[in-house]
């Protein structure tokens, strides 16, 4: 049940804060505030009494692979149920959430001034949507949940987002996210249903469960056409290069709490999709396709970074890298030892924190400023308090400094492929420069150079302050001790390395190259 | 020994205090932090060093916590402290407690002194852990550390837009070293199967044959790492644009540490590169080459912190020639000797700067020496070390014997640059100083020239003075447990005696070529080098080789040509095509629905004779 409530908790308090606004605007405020804490301290004793070192495969394939798990019917004609598990990997995402759910709260608190109680309806049922996401394993409610968690951000985006130049509108980025995201879901659909048929075929009855699915005999050909769909719909969602379009607009014009749900969170409902579904459904379509993935992120490491490098808007800027380093991610994922899935995972967590500090240090840049166009910017060090020095640490993060939890991420992926890929990894290397150049351009553009001007800017309030320096913290953390993190997902990323491995060509290829 | 964490926790406390103090440390209580935090650590360094030589043991490990566990990927943060991360962490705390103390004088009255200091802390606290590190990822974390540290401190006055893009290069330029370091720690790992330094150096003979392929690569992209960092030929073209910084950071990490630490680096994994003999001769013939091509732009420059700039390249390059030959002792011998020197004359310039003004163009300085006579000591006493004055400078005995050691090896050829380089060194060195500190004051700022006063200032260049001197050849690093001996290490034969003597001479002759020239012919000298074929060769060492315009033209220009290129995002404007498509056909389409009864009788007509049309034909 406790599973069932992470998800109902959003949805509710969702709702309260929407009637909420009745008693006044810090109402829904601060019931939003509760529901996150809420569904933070929830996940924070599941994650305290439960038991993450499971055993990863029994030899009869019938070993308890759940920390939690909790089923009912929901249309059992079609073999469909509320099928909800929880291991290690979707313990870590959904404390994530609510982490950032909570930073996605505080840092709306003084930037949303209108319908603020519609707000957070839509802002807490993304995040409840994106606890369904991790939760569900049944395909049909994963599908349900994938599907539900655009429409409160397209109005995120639509209601309360900024309009940019150039024609760049709010509807519009709005839209181009959600046409991208439901195009692509609906092929996820058609891989979903072609793989209950294909099921059906076999068994003789329908069954959307993930571990029945699992199960299914399937031809290679098929196999690799289902594979695609997911894959596809994932890859919009990461986003890998050329999906990637909608993610730039949506990042610019969306709201600051906007940003930091689709930079911290949805972006990783896409790699979770894929360490759950896409790898574990279709192992040896997913070797065969390892090439092509590590491709597109090497692809996406590049084209991100110097996409990065060419942009005056702040927050397309910081889009652009997020696209760089999911690159990271695809290659990590793909590479499929478990020392670069364990990175995957680290760099997964870690991006969450440093480019949601991105983006609400952009945030409060445009709250002081009102431009989010770095001309406009330059030699603000020393004119805005403390705002610099977090800039300065979260820039850093971003280009993988070694202490912070990036660097961990970015080398676990490249130690941990390089054995298989040499040269996917030497040549992802040269991420690292990029990352480099990018990162400090940012810098110089913003904090550095001659003032335009002589007017100090406020300084960071208690609020503002506590939420950087909580974050800058848990970068640190993580960047120094992540054991904690690494042996709760342990267990679970092991089970895919083994899954993926089963098959092997790449690491029989790695065999033939020593 | 346990101890040691102290060393770095207190540099790191300090930084802790400066950076959350949102302001409310003045400068002088800034200062204060800053300055205590490292002497406190000297002190302690002095404590572990003495009980460290007393106990008589080769080294001390020492394991933190387990960095990640993942497989047989387990890092630790671990500490080694052996006689070369003893002379290291000596070198750092010491030197860098002076340098300290001397910039809270230097600091006085500019803006922004906590983030000086903070900033400051933050490097001593970082090298620490890059030579205290027992692995190499913890290595590597002090190595990027440093990097961000100097890039910080470059870009200190960040009010001047050029000062933001010199360290802009100095990061990006060392960050491709770095690259280069990341991939040869990954083919470490796979081949050994370890990250941890003492485990390295025991496995790769074990692992690899002299001059295995793995070996050779991987002891080459080491290389390419210490190359960025210590600014050597071809990545070196950072070191002279980084003296944007206060001279303090010019002094503590552009010249006595962070830039050696690719001598450190691969002093530390010698038993790689004693595996890649054609990659160890590689690295001397790049310190051979770097050395003289540095000495030859030293002599060109008119920004007196340039032409320290190009020294310390040179001198590194000493450092790099000395490890090519295997003379590793040497090469760290040079390091302490050079960070005592060369601090002493970064120092100096930064006590003239600072008395002129912020004056740094020897162009409008000279006649210094009677107005800024503690100065003027520290750069003749530094200078004379630099150039290697025989018997009573510390720069003698450590160039002398890198000299030695490379025709021991049997590598004159490297022997002869090094000569060349001892030369072009006194002559540079004389200029330096006769520029600044002779002839008439070319400005105002040199005429109101005000001489630094008060402890804070005189300590640490006396000290330096002192340590720059024979007097400082006497401290002898406790290396060999750590270093393997080197050919001519202790031989003192006939040939040693009269290459000793020759070294003398080379320097001697370019120092009285030097006074006669500067003294007597400096103006005769500028009028030859503006005009004809010297003017070119003048042009040509005044701005390095031209490095920086190739690099610009080749590397630079293309990779923002690319950024042009890409800037509006092209793969995403032709997935566009397909709403442009689906809004054409809507268009299309929409004509149709006119709302003209006429057309759609029209259309209505025409679609029935169609049909009927196709019944007849077909029917």
């Amino acid at each position: 049940m406790t599973l069932l409530w992470l998800i109902l908790i959003p949805f509710i308090g969702g709702l309260l804060c929407w009637q909420g606004e009745r008693f006044g605007e810090q109402a829904p405020r601060w019931i939003a505030l509760g529901t996150m804490l809420m569904v933070l301290a929830i996940t924070l004793g599941l994650w305290f009494y439960g038991d993450y070192h499971l055993p990863s495969l029994d030899p009869q394939g019938e070993a308890v692979r759940w920390t939690m798990e909790w089923q009912v019917a929901w249309i059992p004609r079609f073999g469909i149920s509320i099928h909800l598990a929880l291991d290690g990997l979707s313990l870590v995402l959904i404390a994530l959430t609510g982490f950032l759910g909570i930073l996605a709260v505080l840092c709306s608190w003084h930037e949303i001034v209108h319908r603020v109680g519609f707000f957070h309806l839509n802002l807490l049922w993304i995040l409840g949507g994106v606890v369904g996401v991790f939760l569900a394993i049944d395909l049909f409610l994963f599908f349900f949940f994938w599907e539900m968690m655009l429409v409160p951000m397209y109005f995120l985006i639509a209601l309360w987002g900024h309009s940019g130049s150039k024609g760049r509108t709010r509807i519009r980025a709005a839209t181009k996210f959600f046409i991208y995201t439901q195009a692509s879901g609906l092929l996820m659909l058609v891989s979903i249903l072609g793989l209950v048929f294909a099921n059906l075929a076999h068994t003789g009855e329908y069954s959307f469960d993930y571990a029945t699915l699992m199960q299914t005999p399937l031809s290679d050909g098929l196999a690799m056409w289902l594979m695609l769909g997911f894959f596809i719909a994932f890859a919009v969602k990461l986003p890998v290069v050329p999906l990637h379009g909608w993610l730039p607009d949506a990042h610019a014009q969306a709201p600051t709490a906007g940003s930091v749900d689709l930079a911290g969170i949805l972006l990783k409902t896409a790699a979770y999709g894929m360490l759950r579904f896409a790898l574990p459904l279709f192992p040896e379509a997913s070797q065969a396709f390892a090439p092509v993935a590590m491709g597109l992120g090497l692809l996406g490491i590049y084209y991100g970074a110097l996409l990065a490098c060419g942009q005056q808007d702040l927050k397309r800027l910081i889009a652009y890298t997020s696209i760089s380093h999911m690159g990271f991610v695809l290659i990590g994922i793909y590479a499929g030892t478990e020392l670069a899935l364990q990175g995957v995972v680290m760099l997964m967590v870690a991006h969450a924190f440093s480019a949601a500090g991105l983006f609400i240090v952009s945030g409060q840049l445009y709250e002081r400023l009102h431009t989010r166009d770095m001309r406009e910017m330059g030699g603000l060090w020393g004119r805005l308090g403390s705002l610099p020095g977090f800039s300065l640490f979260f820039v850093a993060a971003s280009l993988g400094m070694p202490g912070t939890a990036n660097f961990l991420g970015e080398m676990m992926i490249l130690f941990g492929a390089f054995p298989l890929v040499p040269w996917v990894v030497v040549l992802a290397s040269g991420g690292l420069l990029l990352a480099a150049i990018y990162s400090l351009l940012l810098m110089q553009r913003v904090h550095f150079g001659p003032p335009q001007g002589k007017e100090h800017f406020a300084d960071l309030d208690r609020r503002e302050y506590l939420m950087m320096l909580t974050l800058t913290g848990l970068v640190l953390l993580f960047g120094l001790y992540p054991q904690p993190l690494l042996d709760t997902t342990g267990a679970a990323m092991l089970e895919v390395q083994q899954l993926f491995e089963g098959v092997a060509p790449l690491s029989s290829l790695a065999k033939g190259n020593q | 020994m346990s101890l040691l964490p102290l060393t770095f926790l207190l540099p790191l406390a300090g930084t802790l205090v400066l950076a959350l103090s949102r302001g409310r440390l003045g400068p002088r209580s800034s200062a204060v932090v800053g300055v205590v935090s490292v002497g406190l650590a000297a002190l302690v360094t002095a404590w572990i060093g003495w009980h460290f030589v007393d106990s008589g043991v080769g080294g001390v490990d020492m394991t933190l916590w387990t960095w990640l566990s993942v497989g047989d990927f387990r890092p630790t943060i671990g500490l080694r402290l052996d006689g070369l991360s003893l002379t290291m962490i000596g070198i750092i705390t010491g030197v860098g407690f002076l340098i300290h103390l001397f910039a809270a004088w230097y600091m006085q009255g500019e803006a922004g002194v906590t983030r000086f200091f903070a900033f400051m802390n933050l490097f001593v606290f970082s090298m620490l852990l890059l030579v205290l590190g027992d692995n190499m990822l913890l290595l590597f974390l002090g190595w990027e550390g440093v990097g961000l540290c100097s890039y910080l401190l470059i870009g200190y006055y960040y009010w001047t837009e050029a000062n933001g893009w010199a360290a802009f290069k100095a990061f990006i330029v060392t960050r491709l070293g770095d690259v280069f370091l990341a991939i040869g720690l990954f083919l470490m790992f796979r081949e050994l199967g370890t990250l941890n330094i003492a485990e390295i150096l025991q496995r790769a003979p074990e692992v690899w044959a002299e001059g295995a392929w793995q070996a050779q690569l991987a002891a080459l992209l080491i290389l390419g790492g210490a190359l960025g960092k210590s600014a050597q030929l071809p990545l070196h073209t950072w070191l002279a644009d980084a003296m944007a910084g206060p001279t303090p950071v010019s002094a503590l990490i552009h010249a006595a540490t962070m830039v050696t630490a690719g001598v450190y680096l691969i002093a530390r994994l010698h038993g790689v590169f004693e595996l890649a003999p054609g990659v160890l001769y590689l690295v001397g013939l790049i310190g051979a080459v770097t050395l003289l091509l540095a000495g030859f732009a030293a002599l060109a420059q008119t920004d007196i912190k340039r032409v320290l700039a190009y020294s310390t390249m040179s001198q590194i390059g000493y450092m790099f020639l000395a490890l090519g030959v295997g003379a590793y002792d040497a090469a760290i011998f040079h390091l302490m000797m050079h960070g005592f020197f060369k601090a002493l004359l970064f120092l100096s310039a930064g006590a003239v700067i600072v008395s002129c003004h912020h004056e740094q163009d020897m162009r409008r300085l000279g006649g210094l020496w009677r107005r800024l006579p503690l100065a003027y000591a520290g750069f003749v006493v530094g200078g004379a070390a630099l150039a290697a004055l025989p018997l009573v400078t510390a720069g003698f005995y450590s160039k002398d014997e890198i000299l030695w050691e490379a025709l021991a090896a049997g590598h004159g050829g490297l022997m002869l640059a090094g000569l060349i380089g001892a030369f072009l060194t006194s002559l540079y060195t004389l200029r330096l100083i006769i520029g600044t500190f002779h002839g008439e004051m070319k400005s105002d700022n040199a005429r109101h020239a005000e001489p630094g006063r008060g402890l804070v200032h005189g300590l640490p260049l006396v000290v330096l003075a002192v340590l720059s001197t024979f007097l400082g050849a006497w401290i002898h690093p406790p290396l060999e447990a750590v270093l393997p001996t080197s050919p001519g290490a202790g031989v003192h034969g006939a040939g040693h005696t009269v290459l000793g003597i020759v070294a003398a001479a080379t320097s001697l002759v370019g120092l009285g070529l030097g006074a006669w020239l500067f003294l007597t012919r400096w103006r005769w000298l500028s009028e030859r080098v503006s005009t004809g074929w010297a003017a070119r060769l003048w042009w040509l060492w005044h701005n390095a080789w031209g490095f920086d315009i190739a690099y610009d033209r080749l590397l630079v220009r293309p990779y923002r040509g690319l950024v042009r290129l890409l800037e509006s995002d092209l793969i995403d404007r032709l997935l566009l095509l397909a709403a442009w498509l689906a809004w054409g056909l809507h268009r299309g389409l929409s004509l149709t629905q006119s709302g003209k009864m006429r057309y759609y009788a029209a259309t209505m007509a025409a679609g029935v004779t169609l049909v009927l049309l196709v019944l007849v034909v077909s029917g």
